[in-house]
């Protein structure tokens, strides 16, 4: 199945349309909550609650000896908060600084949580099949009520994310003010960590442990370059979120062999890649555009300055010169040479160069002048 | 205990001591993260190792492994030093790309390669034994004993040799910088040890369990001491103590070796983490409390001195004045009395002579803004601490 062939598919074909929603769905809300984790320096939080989720997987299946998705989850769910306020409690409590306390309950959880696994594995009950899958995510399990699942949970985000909005946004970039203005920052707090933490949650099933952080903080980061407004940022990180779904969706689906979940993250990676050289006021190809320019202004301000030197020696400023002596000066190129002509402050007559009054009045008051517009 | 089980052990031990030395410095140098990192981006470096090599345990593909975890860190470096996001955001961006390259690339060549995700990330411990090595045709022990063993001797010839470089750049950059010593050479020295002690040991335990055997014990160390080597002792101790008991609880268990060491590992955090002395959080609740109660008697005390008036030193009155709660004040006018800081006549409070004294001194070095050196003047006046 190529690329066009999806496309006409996924319109009447159930499962590829169950598929393509539930990740489109996923992206658009891992995207949103994703920038605040990005602009409160949490990125690498959802790496470790999603590591941390696994042990409660492997709990709840021990207790109810259910594969219900849903179940599952809520376990998933109750140990990445514990995980989460564990980490919180080491880096409050102790001296150790964020980072050990990230990859510590990390490392830690999921190895206890590959220990349950490996022990229900080796359980009479031989039902645990299905429990590998969140590992690495398998898209193809989705079903329909997964995928409402998701939908629920997403309505619910964006409702307490435009009924809190105010609040998230006071505290995401000053938290002692939010403080002093009498809301309960903790409460605030630990209302967007427990989103985060349940946008992470509902991912394990598609994306998998180890590659959901990637979900989250991808979207968010592309979003980052393109906008400095927190509600441009949420609604782009959304729309870049719900198009690597769909598009890792297609691709995925019109090859063999390829798993959803890692191909997702390499087209958010894409989009970040493209959004660091590409957005035009902090990209790296704009930025290196404008380093360039100004480099070219400078040097023209530099031969301009330096002809107005000579001219000045001079009772007639429009003296004629050889282009020659401007040859031992680093500033000059035949190029800008040319644009002072064209901008009239010197004319060139063959071998010879002289300024003109425009020319010598600005390179006069080049460096005195308070605002240097653009040349 | 029967040769196999041994050799398990022993490779265990000797994993956990290789990670545990470089460890230690990525948490003193606040990397640890990195190790999480590195430990994820080593897939596609070693599923291209098996291309060329088609042997797990070549060292060609160790070094080409080794090699994608330096351009992890080279790749995260260049990502923040744009500026365009965050160190934790880069990092966060660069190792699930990677590790997702490193998945396409096994899942597209599944016919050829005999290379299973799940083994890259938790590795097969018990298996271990059967990959001997042979030289001359006589045996002389497991492959992975070999790799893991030569390498922990690397690091710790390394360590020995830049023990001081490592130990001031770790603690002051500028210094070690302005010694002459190069903090980008320790640095990718640092990230080189790192990156093959994760590739020497994936095989044996796993990437996850690397990490763990690298950010655990010493972060479990660092909460018992803060001397350098004492540190390292202690992380070296607590991963051969974990590797052994969690290869016997895995056993007891029948469950998964890396998984149970890693278990062990955490409960012995927990426990540090819950009981250690000073910076335990048991330890740190009750000094926080302490604190509390010796901030509350400070204030009580001054508010003394600032009233001769009787009204104002009642017993009762503290409760409106201050507005404490009425067990909080109790406490606080015990440890008065206790301390012999006030006497109490009739129900009305007054400073003794110490207990003037202190108040005196206390004021002074909060007017001169030195409220620190009230912590060490207590020593000299309190019998008893709050």
């Amino acid at each position: 199945m190529d690329i066009t062939e999806y496309f006409s598919l996924v319109f009447t074909d159930y499962t590829l349309r169950t598929i393509t929603l539930g990740t489109a769905l996923l992206g658009a809300v891992t995207g949103m909550l994703g920038s605040f984790a990005v602009l409160r320096k949490q990125s690498l939080l959802g790496d470790a609650i999603s590591h941390a989720a696994l042990p409660g997987i492997a709990i709840a299946f021990l207790i109810t000896g259910a594969k219900d998705s849903n179940i599952l989850l809520l376990g998933a769910l109750v140990s990445g908060l514990v995980g989460t306020f564990w980490i919180r409690a080491i880096i409050t409590k102790t001296h150790l600084k964020s980072d050990t306390a990230l990859g510590l309950i990390l490392s830690l959880f999921f190895g206890f949580g590959m220990l349950l696994l490996t022990f229900i594995q080796k359980q009479p009950n031989a039902n645990q099949a299905g429990l590998d899958k969140y590992l690495f995510g398998q898209a193809a399990t989705l079903v329909e009520s997964d995928v409402w699942m998701m939908a629920i949970v997403t309505g619910i985000c964006l409702f307490v994310l435009l009924l809190f909005w105010k609040e998230f946004k006071t505290l995401l970039f000053d938290a002692d003010y939010t403080k002093t203005l009498g809301f309960n920052t903790k409460f605030i707090d630990i209302l967007i960590t427990t989103f985060i933490v349940l946008a992470i949650v509902l991912g394990l099933q598609t994306v998998g442990v180890v590659l959901m952080s990637a979900m989250l903080l991808a979207p968010a980061a592309a979003a980052r370059q393109w906008t400095n407004s927190l509600a441009t940022m949420v609604f782009l990180a959304a729309i870049f979120g719900a198009f690597s779904g769909v598009f890792g969706t297609a691709i995925s689906a019109s090859q063999n062999n390829l798993s959803t979940g890692p191909v997702i993250v390499l087209v958010a990676a894409v989009f970040v890649v493209f959004s660091f050289i590409f957005s035009p006021s902090r990209g790296l190809l704009f930025k290196q555009i404008r380093f360039i320019k100004n480099r070219r202004d400078l040097e023209l301000h530099k031969t301009l300055a330096f002809m107005h030197h000579i001219a000045e020696t001079h009772e007639n400023i429009s003296h004629p010169h050889a282009i020659k002596l401007l040859n031992n000066f680093q500033g000059f190129t035949k190029k800008t040479l040319q644009k002072l002509v064209e901008k009239n402050y010197a004319t060139i007559d063959g071998s010879m160069w002289s300024l003109t009054d425009l020319g010598f009045e600005t390179a006069a008051n080049l460096y005195t002048k308070q605002s240097t517009e653009d040349e | 205990m029967n040769s196999a089980q041994i050799e398990i052990q022993l490779i265990a031990s000797l994993v956990a001591i290789a990670c545990a030395i470089p460890g230690t410095f990525l948490v003193l140098r606040k990397m640890a993260m990195i190790s999480d990192a590195i430990s994820h981006s080593i897939l596609p470096g070693i599923v291209i190792g098996f291309f060329i090599t088609q042997d797990l345990n070549s060292p060609l593909l160790i070094l080409l492994a080794a090699f994608t975890g330096i351009i992890t860190v080279v790749l995260v470096e260049y990502i923040q030093k744009t500026g365009l996001v965050k160190e934790d955001t880069a990092i966060g961006l660069v190792f699930p790309a990677l590790f997702s390259i490193g998945v396409i690339l096994i899942a597209k060549n599944a016919n050829d390669v005999h290379l299973d995700v799940d083994a890259v990330l938790l590795g097969e411990l018990a298996f271990a034994p059967f990959d001997r090595l042979f030289i001359g045709g006589t045996d002389v022990g497991p492959k992975s004993l070999w790799i893991i063993g030569s390498i922990l001797a690397i690091t710790i010839g390394l360590l020995l040799a830049f023990f001081k470089e490592l130990k001031l750049s770790t603690f002051d950059k500028g210094l070690a910088a302005s010694l002459g010593f190069s903090p980008a050479i320790i640095h990718y020295g640092l990230m080189s040890v790192a990156s093959v002690t994760t590739v020497g040991a994936f095989d044996a335990v796993g990437a996850i369990l690397v990490v763990a055997l690298m950010i655990a014990p010493a972060a479990t160390a660092y909460l018992l001491t803060t001397d350098l080597k004492k540190m390292l002792w202690l992380a070296v101790s607590f991963g051969v103590l974990s590797a052994i008991s969690g290869y016997w609880f895995a056993h007891w268990l029948d469950a998964s070796i890396a998984g149970s060491i890693t278990t062990m590992l955490g409960f012995i955090f927990l426990i540090v983490f819950l009981f250690a002395p000073s910076k335990g959080i048991i330890a740190v609740m009750y000094r926080e409390k302490q604190q509390r109660i010796e901030v509350s008697l400070l204030t009580f005390l001054l508010h003394l001195k600032n009233h001769t008036e009787e009204r104002e030193r009642h017993v009762n009155h503290l409760q409106e004045h201050i507005n404490w709660q009425k067990v909080r004040a109790k406490t606080v006018l015990d440890l008065a009395l206790k301390n012999n800081m006030i006497v109490l006549n009739k129900n009305i409070v007054s400073l003794t002579e110490k207990g003037d004294t202190f108040t005196s001194k206390a004021i002074d070095y909060i007017i001169t803004n030195e409220d620190a050196q009230i912590e060490d003047m207590k020593a000299d006046f309190f019998l008893f601490r709050g």
